[in-house]
């Protein structure tokens, strides 16, 4: 999969969409074809805050747990409640399947362009 | 001189050669000199295994077997069918570990599967976990999967089994949260302590009761059901799993979680232990259950089979965030929960119930007559208290004849303030003819 | 094969229960409505519902088990015997205490032969488990502090080796873990713990040797800077068969310990539990210990006791069956520790041309091979070389567990296997190296042989189904 142009990346393989003052974060598809099948995801709750690189939530796969940490500070607008009904959209559509909903932001992590991400993780590998 | 050590000496030092080292000194100097033991230890000599059989069948001769029981308090004296011990102690069952293993160990996996079944069923919740290590322990991990970022503070019935409100404590004492007790006021809950305490704590986050309570006596569940959900907690039976063959069940109440001691369903009384902590919940509680968990799938061909699942709330993979740190359950104990309820059936589930709850009544109306009277107005299923002139001289005049009586405790709290009082329990093992022969006794010694 | 519902036909059963000898008497309360599906079959039809499943398990007695980190030695026969004596199995724990002097005798004998072996002043026989007696040794370490007014010290050092039990425990006990790092060598990174020691040590876990089967040659060092720094040292016993009888570990710095009688002591560990795990402590932390002691027939609870782990004294039964073992066995216990070490690096020196060992030196009880080169060529997992095993009749390694090692398989064959078992075992992993190289798929697509083939773990967990659904 090309990872989407429009879409910004953390070295921990979390993706970034704003819109506006608020931003979408997920995961990548490098990230989610890492952990194989996802069985669940714990997502942080409306009103909770975030801090840049910090751990928000968690994603399971039969037999390991991997934080997913978020790549700003700020706070939870609204969390994407069909994953915890169904994980595997994740590894279907890794970039559709937006985690969490960020307002009021207020800190940023380093993040990398589409084509800085490859590069990142073709060095990585 | 006992050994199961197959290899003889100079096997040993054969194969220590062949992997290069002169022998076992030269193989065990990895170890620092002085991390060593000097000498030998101060340990008996080794034995044969008839020496053995003489030594520990001696101790076990210094122990009184009551050949008539009616103390129950946590631990219940009832009926083991042939079957349980007969098909537990196969050692296929007995010498395997925790099936990590699926493809050879569907035996193991399907029996807890089946436990996890029939836990759902007597209790008429969702879902069971594969067992936890005892009674006490499961109510302290109860308690613990009702605790989230905004409620933490566990409420417990001062009329539950003062053992598993310890160990609700100890767990407490780790965990940081906060145990409040809300008083027994005769021999029951107080439903308005607990509703005043509930409506004072918005961290509330669970009320554990016991069904029958430690005295006996069955509460009032659905009320304190009711008062208990109402203030956003979550409602936690510790239950007798046998007493459900005839009362109301949890889910039938609408219990949040039911927990319990398992001996009842086929393990002795053994001392203590090996016993058998169940829980089971409803559905949605399902990522906070402690333990391991058995699932349904199927293999490649797509024939059902069976595996550990939803591991990721476990201690091996989620490590210091995990739900738990259970790992060694009590397999085997429900191996033998499952054969006994699958011997007994529905119909005996009922049958045994009822046996329990008719001695109980008889035994308290002849203790009625000869002036033992309730502590307590409320109904109870197989254990009830007494009052009792003297309860040292009773026990002792049973003990003699064999007899082990109910379980002395301190004043109920009637007005004959520092009267004794006596926890009775009766099971089906207790014929009428024991039990008028309690009474007989009972009519000599006072 | 059918669930023993599927077997079940309503009216059949088993008379068990006699009629009743005094009037019936139901509860003047609220009683059941709701019905309770359990089977309803014949005794025959279940006894072979039984065998079946038994069939279709793996115990220690059917074959090689060298599940690493497990102990699963051979559970020997008058172990059980004894335990079923009915001057054990029919006591009732709140008998009085002078009707079961023959079972606390047992009890303070058991004690004293533990406290030899690990050094310790004492011991709780209250938990029920290994982890069961983490917890309580973590729980007297922090009462120790809080008693001490020391309240300060909340964080329990786990090395990134160490089972999941470790810090899963410091979090049940209040504590935060702290991760110290494995060094090239597989032991203990010293700077790395000294950094990490400090004001705010409450202990360090540690298993020893660790979950690669290394001694780590630092030990005197190790508990000695913990102690420096105010923090008391936790030694996990999961893996003490390795050196029972050859290093205590008092002697060796350690305060406070617990023992895994279903590994190390023989008894059964009945396809899950139960185990039990006593906690071995020494005298200053006497004051803490949770339960109840028999002294002198008496029942007393120590001063500042924790409380109670369990409702009673613990898994006594298994109890018995240790301590029939060591009576057994006697002051020869070191023989225990020298053949377990010695089948582990005869097996490790046999395959170690072919597979790639973890940390190649001389192990103790158990060794780690890290397949991760050969899974980078080849594709063929730890998980396929386990499920390959299961058709030679082996029951496989630990995999994937220590996580410092990739594609870790964690072999302990312990001390009751004779050394053919152990060639044949080592035949039967060669053989699999020649296919991973030259018929990976056959080694993938294993087991062809048991009951079931490959179970969906993914559906599993996705979509629970964790009983049986009536209709």
């Amino acid at each position: 999969m090309i990872d989407p142009k429009e879409l910004k990346y953390t070295k921990d393989h979390e993706w970034i969409r704003y819109e506006g003052d608020e931003a979408y974060i997920g995961i990548s598809d490098f990230a989610q074809s890492e952990l194989g099948d996802l069985v669940f995801v714990n997502l942080p709750e409306i009103d909770d805050e975030v801090v840049a690189g910090e751990a928000f939530g968690d994603v399971e796969s039969v037999k390991a747990v991997s934080d997913v940490l978020s790549p700003v500070t700020g706070v939870v607008v609204e969390i994407n409640e069909e994953l915890l009904d169904d994980a595997s959209l994740i590894n279907n559509d890794p970039y559709g399947a937006w985690f969490i909903k960020v307002g009021s932001i207020t800190a940023e992590d380093e993040l990398l362009s589409a084509e800085d991400y490859d590069k990142f993780i073709e060095e990585e590998a | 001189m006992g050994t199961f050590i197959p290899n003889t000496k100079e096997e040993q030092l054969k194969m220590l050669n062949e992997i290069g080292y002169k022998d076992f000194d030269d193989l065990f100097k990895v170890i620092p000199e002085e991390a060593k033991v000097k000498g030998e230890l101060n340990l008996p000599e080794g034995m044969s295994e008839i020496e053995v059989d003489r030594k520990v069948q001696g101790l076990a001769d210094k122990n009184v077997i009551f050949r008539s029981i009616f103390r129950g308090a946590g631990a219940y004296n009832h009926y083991v069918p042939s079957a349980v011990d007969a098909i537990a102690n196969k050692e296929e069952f007995l010498t395997a570990y925790t099936p990590y293993q699926a493809e050879i160990s569907q035996g193991i996996l399907q029996s807890i599967f089946e436990y996890q079944t029939m836990i759902a069923e007597i209790t008429g919740l969702d879902i069971a976990n594969a067992s936890l290590y005892d009674g006490a322990s499961a109510a302290a991990e109860a308690c613990w999967m009702c605790k989230d970022r905004r409620h933490s503070t566990i409420y417990v019935s001062g009329a539950i089994d003062e053992r598993v409100l310890t160990v609700i404590n100890t767990y407490s004492f780790g965990r940081g949260s906060k145990v409040v007790v809300i008083p027994a006021k005769d021999g029951v809950t107080d439903k308005d302590a607990l509703k005043a305490a509930l409506a004072d704590d918005p961290a509330a986050s669970c009320f554990l009761m016991q069904y029958p309570n430690f005295f006996g006596v069955i509460e009032d569940a659905d009320e304190l059901c009711k008062i208990t959900q109402d203030a956003g907690a979550k409602f936690i039976m510790y239950v007798n799993p046998l007493s459900l063959g005839v009362l109301k069940n949890p889910g039938e109440i609408g219990a949040d979680i039911a927990v319990g001691e398992g001996q009842p369903l086929g393990l002795g009384l053994e001392f203590g232990g090996p016993y058998l902590g169940f829980l089971a919940t409803k559905q949605e509680n399902m990522r906070q259950i402690p333990g391991r968990l058995i699932g349904e799938t199927v293999d490649t061909r797509g024939d059902r089979g069976f595996v550990l699942t939803i591991q990721a709330r476990e201690q091996h993979i989620r490590r210091e965030k995990a739900s738990s740190n259970v790992c060694s359950n009590e397999a085997w104990c429900a191996l033998r929960a499952g054969i006994y309820l699958s011997t007994i059936g529905p119909k005996g589930f009922e049958q045994v119930g009822t046996l329990c709850s008719s001695k109980a009544h008889y035994m308290a109306a002849e203790l009625d007559k000869i002036g033992m009277k309730l502590c307590f107005e409320g109904e109870f299923w197989n254990e009830f208290a007494t009052t009792c002139p003297d309860a040292d001289k009773l026990l002792a005049a049973l003990e003699e004849k064999g007899i082990l009586g109910g379980l002395p405790f301190k004043c109920c709290g009637c007005d004959d303030s520092g009267c004794d009082c006596i926890l009775w329990c009766c099971t089906e093992l207790n014929t009428k003819e024991d039990i008028d022969e309690v009474i007989a006794i009972a009519k000599e010694v006072f | 094969m059918k669930l023993i519902f599927e077997k079940s036909i309503p009216g059949r059963g088993q008379d068990i229960f006699p009629a009743c000898d005094v009037p019936e008497v139901l509860p003047k309360a609220e009683l059941r409505k709701a019905k309770v599906h359990l089977p309803e079959i014949s005794e025959n039809e279940m006894g072979r519902h039984y065998t079946a499943l038994a069939k279709r398990a793996h115990g220690v007695n059917d074959g090689f088990y060298p599940l690493g980190s497990c102990t699963m030695k051979h559970n020997p026969r008058i172990n059980e015997k004894m335990a079923n004596l009915p001057g054990f199995a029919k006591l009732h724990p709140l008998q009085p205490a002078s009707t079961v002097q023959g079972a606390n005798e047992l009890i303070a004998d058991l004690e004293k032969m533990l406290c030899e072996i690990t050094g310790m002043d004492g011991v709780t026989f209250q938990p029920a488990a290994g982890a069961h007696g983490e917890f309580t040794g973590l729980l007297l370490i922090k009462a120790y502090h809080h008693d001490r007014g020391d309240d300060e010290r909340c964080e329990i050092l786990v090395p990134d080796a160490a089972h999941g039990t470790n810090p899963a425990s410091a979090t049940m006990a209040g504590y935060k873990s702290v991760t110290i790092k494995s060094n090239e060598n597989g032991t203990v990174d010293l700077e790395d713990l000294k950094a990490h020691l400090g004001p705010k040590t409450a202990g360090l876990m540690l298993t020893n040797p660790n979950t690669v089967g290394l001694f780590d040659p630092n030990i005197m060092e190790i508990t000695r800077l913990v102690h420096e720094a105010g923090g008391l040292c936790y030694y996990d016993g999961a893996n003490l068969n390795a050196v029972i009888g050859i290093v205590r570990p008092a002697d060796i710095g350690f305060d406070v310990i617990h023992m895994n009688l279903h590994k190390t002591f023989s008894t059964p560990h009945g396809g899950g539990g139960p185990g039990s795990g006593p906690c071995a402590f020494k005298d200053f932390l006497a004051p803490f210990a949770p339960g109840l002691v028999c002294r002198d027939g008496k029942y007393v609870r120590a001063e500042k006791s924790i409380g109670n782990m369990t409702g009673f004294y613990g898994n006594f039964l298994v109890m018995v069956k240790a301590y029939t073992y060591l009576l057994t066995i006697g002051k020869d216990v070191h023989t225990l520790a020298e053949n377990a070490v010695l089948n582990a690096n005869y097996m490790q020196e046999k395959l170690k041309d072919l597979y790639p060992i973890a940390f190649d030196t001389t192990c103790m009880h158990e060794f780690v091979i890290g397949l991760d080169p050969i899974y980078r060529k080849t594709h063929v997992s730890a998980l396929d070389v386990a499920k390959a095993l299961l058709d030679y009749g082996i029951h496989p390694p630990t995999i994937y567990f220590p996580l410092i090692v990739h594609e870790a398989l964690m072999i302990e064959p312990t001390e009751t296997e004779t050394k053919e078992t152990l060639d044949e075992a080592i035949q039967a992993f060669r053989e699999i190296y020649d296919r991973i190289f030259n018929a990976p798929e056959s080694v993938q697509q294993a087991p062809q042989t048991t009951p079931v083939l490959r179970l969906d773990d993914t559906k599993a967990a996705r979509e629970p189904h964790l009983r049986f659904t009536f209709e």
